[in-house]
């Protein structure tokens, strides 16, 4: 329970953590969203195949926590670009909605493949274990601060593309209208797929995180997803900033709720955050009127 | 195997039962719902709470099982019927898994993940298992029929018509005077019910149920259903019905083959099958095998 400042403290610290851990799955998706302008669902396969893509990484071949982070990435945009172009992008001509009806089932296949090879027990990473540090009181583990930098410095990465490449801003252009873009010369097909590539990987790099964090097993990214919708949803569906904002919403409320209800009802705090934005302000804090 | 094959043909009548109610909503009213399972869940847990907990008679059971789904499609409708169909994804798989947490969570009600055991079914005990069974197939099938025809029948009137107006342009059905709200909400909550008696039947057959047995992969294989039978039209919810029973249990036959492997991997195979069929029908066969018949040729998977 909340009784000082000490404790509403260790609640905003936790959920800023938690939400950073949230914030690239829901850039990703958000990122897919804005460009190709449907719901990956398979955003949770990405995420599952990134954490186990860095497990290997890191504990057979070795690798430090944030190379094998640079793994997970690789994996997971390679294997999005794939099932992008073999069965998603086949089924764009049908329309939003069966493209993410194809996404979903499309994760399902993907968290089966993973359980087939690897199993459902639970896998950790090779981590030194480190005592949580104590600043008056309030708790920060060392991994956990390493995992938000590591979330923001990929953030930051994505941000300094899309504001100072050339590639960046033929991203922005298409998202923001793709036919005007087509006229000016950007091929939009490329353009879906640098996105799909972008989204899933990052998808992939949070997938690993929330393993550093805890363990891994197939359902590492599905267990998140309804969290990573309603980051995006909160922030507004296309809007990448929004994403980032909407995860840190998201995550404090997720504490919030974790102290005051019951750990296990912090996704069905997400879900809440989804209805009340869609009844309030259907274009989430930073998203465009639709 | 004749017990067997009963039982599959009784599963079979469930899954056609909420084919038959998604496509009162994703069909006819063109509104996706990936939240399937929480309203089978739905009527399930309120079927079985009533029996078990407060004593209800099993039929008024099953109907306030369809009662409560279909307020809660109605809730979800009202919330939702304004905003677009990728919302309306996001929100619907939200809503099931909320569905689960809670039924894993408010033990004093649920049990928790340890389920309700002991939901009575019709003269279980009475009689021998198999006669049960085959007594459940008919009534079961009995259901199917009955749903059937009342969706065909909706199918058809002028109520019907309305929702393949909205399903293909809400602005001008809006134009034409139709209350869109309106119709969204009763054919959401028709579909919700129809979903949630599926559920309160199963609760009774199987005389147990607990969170895990309402994952995500049920809305899979309805789906899959309604999109191998044809969506939009509703003998094709029934015969697609029956082509994921036989695919599943194909499955089943078809990993037992497989030498070598472990039974998390045969499971993991079926559902890997399970998923790729879909994907393939997606791509090759979005009308199904039984296209909806109107005079607008049409996709209803890409209505919105």
């Amino acid at each position: 329970m909340i009784q000082d400042w000490r404790d509403l403290a260790q609640i905003l610290v936790n959920g800023l953590m938690t939400g950073s851990m949230l914030m690239l799955p829901a850039i990703g998706f958000t990122t897919i969203f804005a460009v190709l302008r449907y719901p990956n669902f398979a955003i949770a396969g990405y995420a599952t195949v990134g954490a186990f893509a860095g497990w290997i990484a890191n504990t057979q071949w070795g690798l430090p926590a944030g190379l094998a982070l640079l793994v997970a990435f690789l994996a997971a945009g390679a294997l999005g670009l794939l099932a992008e172009e073999t069965a998603l992008k086949p089924l764009r001509p049908s329309g939003a909605l069966t493209v993410a009806i194809a996404s979903v089932a499309l994760t399902l296949l993907i968290e089966n493949v993973v359980r087939f090879f690897f199993g459902n027990d639970l896998r950790g990473y090779d981590l030194p274990i480190m005592r949580d540090w104590r600043f008056d009181g309030i708790r920060v583990g060392p991994q956990q601060l390493q995992n938000t930098l590591y979330a923001i410095a990929a953030a930051g990465a994505l941000f300094a593309v899309l504001a100072f490449t050339r590639l960046g801003r033929a991203m922005r252009a298409v998202a923001d209208n793709p036919q005007l873009a087509d006229i000016k010369g950007v091929d939009p097909d490329r353009i879906a797929r640098v996105a799909v590539f972008i989204g899933a990987g990052l998808a992939g790099f949070g997938g690993m995180l929330l393993g550093l964090d805890t363990s891994i097993d197939p359902l590492t990214g599905f267990r998140v997803v309804l969290s990573v919708f309603a980051a995006a949803v909160v922030g507004g569906l296309g809007s990448i900033p929004g994403a980032a904002l909407g995860a840190l919403v998201v995550g404090i409320g997720e504490e919030m709720a974790g102290v005051l209800l019951e750990p296990a009802y912090r996704t069905v705090t997400a879900f809440l955050a989804i209805l009340v934005v869609l009844s309030i302000r259907p274009q989430g804090l930073l998203g465009r009127a639709a | 195997m004749d017990a067997y094959i009963v039982a599959m043909l009784v599963f079979a009548g469930f899954y056609a039962l909420m084919a038959l109610g998604l496509n009162v909503i994703w069909g006819l009213a063109g509104m996706v719902n990936l939240g399937l399972v929480g309203f089978f869940a739905l009527g399930a847990y309120g079927s079985a709470l009533l029996t078990t907990k407060l004593f209800w008679p099993m039929p008024l059971g099953w109907a306030a099982g369809a009662v409560v789904a279909a307020a809660a499609g109605a809730m979800m409708a009202l919330i939702v019927a304004r905003l677009r169909g990728d919302y309306l994804a996001i929100v619907t798989l939200g809503f099931a898994e909320v569905i689960r947490l809670v039924a894993s969570n408010e033990i004093w009600l649920t049990n928790g993940t340890d389920g309700i055991s002991g939901i009575p079914g019709p003269w279980r005990g009475d009689v021998s298992p198999q006669t049960f069974n085959l007594i459940f197939l008919a009534l079961v099938w009995v259901a199917v029929g009955v749903a059937f025809l009342l969706c065909a029948r909706l199918s058809h009137s002028p109520f019907g018509r309305v929702l393949r107006a909205i399903r293909e342009d809400e602005d001008v059905a809006a134009v034409a005077g139709k209350p869109v709200l309106w119709f969204k909400v009763r054919a959401f909550a028709l579909g919700a019910a129809v979903v949630g008696f599926s559920g309160a039947l199963y609760a009774h057959y199987n005389a147990y149920i607990a969170p895990d047995g309402f994952a995500p992969l049920l809305t899979i294989y309805v789906v899959l259903a309604l999109t191998a039978g044809g969506v939009g039209a509703m003998r094709g919810a029934v015969v697609g019905a029956l082509l994921v029973l036989l695919l599943l249990e194909g499955t089943r036959f078809l990993a037992a083959e497989v030498p070598g492997v472990t039974p998390v991997q045969k499971a993991a195979l079926r559902e890997s099958i399970i998923a790729l069929s879909l994907i393939l029908l997606l791509r090759f066969r979005p009308q199904g095998l039984i296209p909806e018949r109107t005079r607008t040729r049409s996709s209803p998977g890409a209505s919105r």
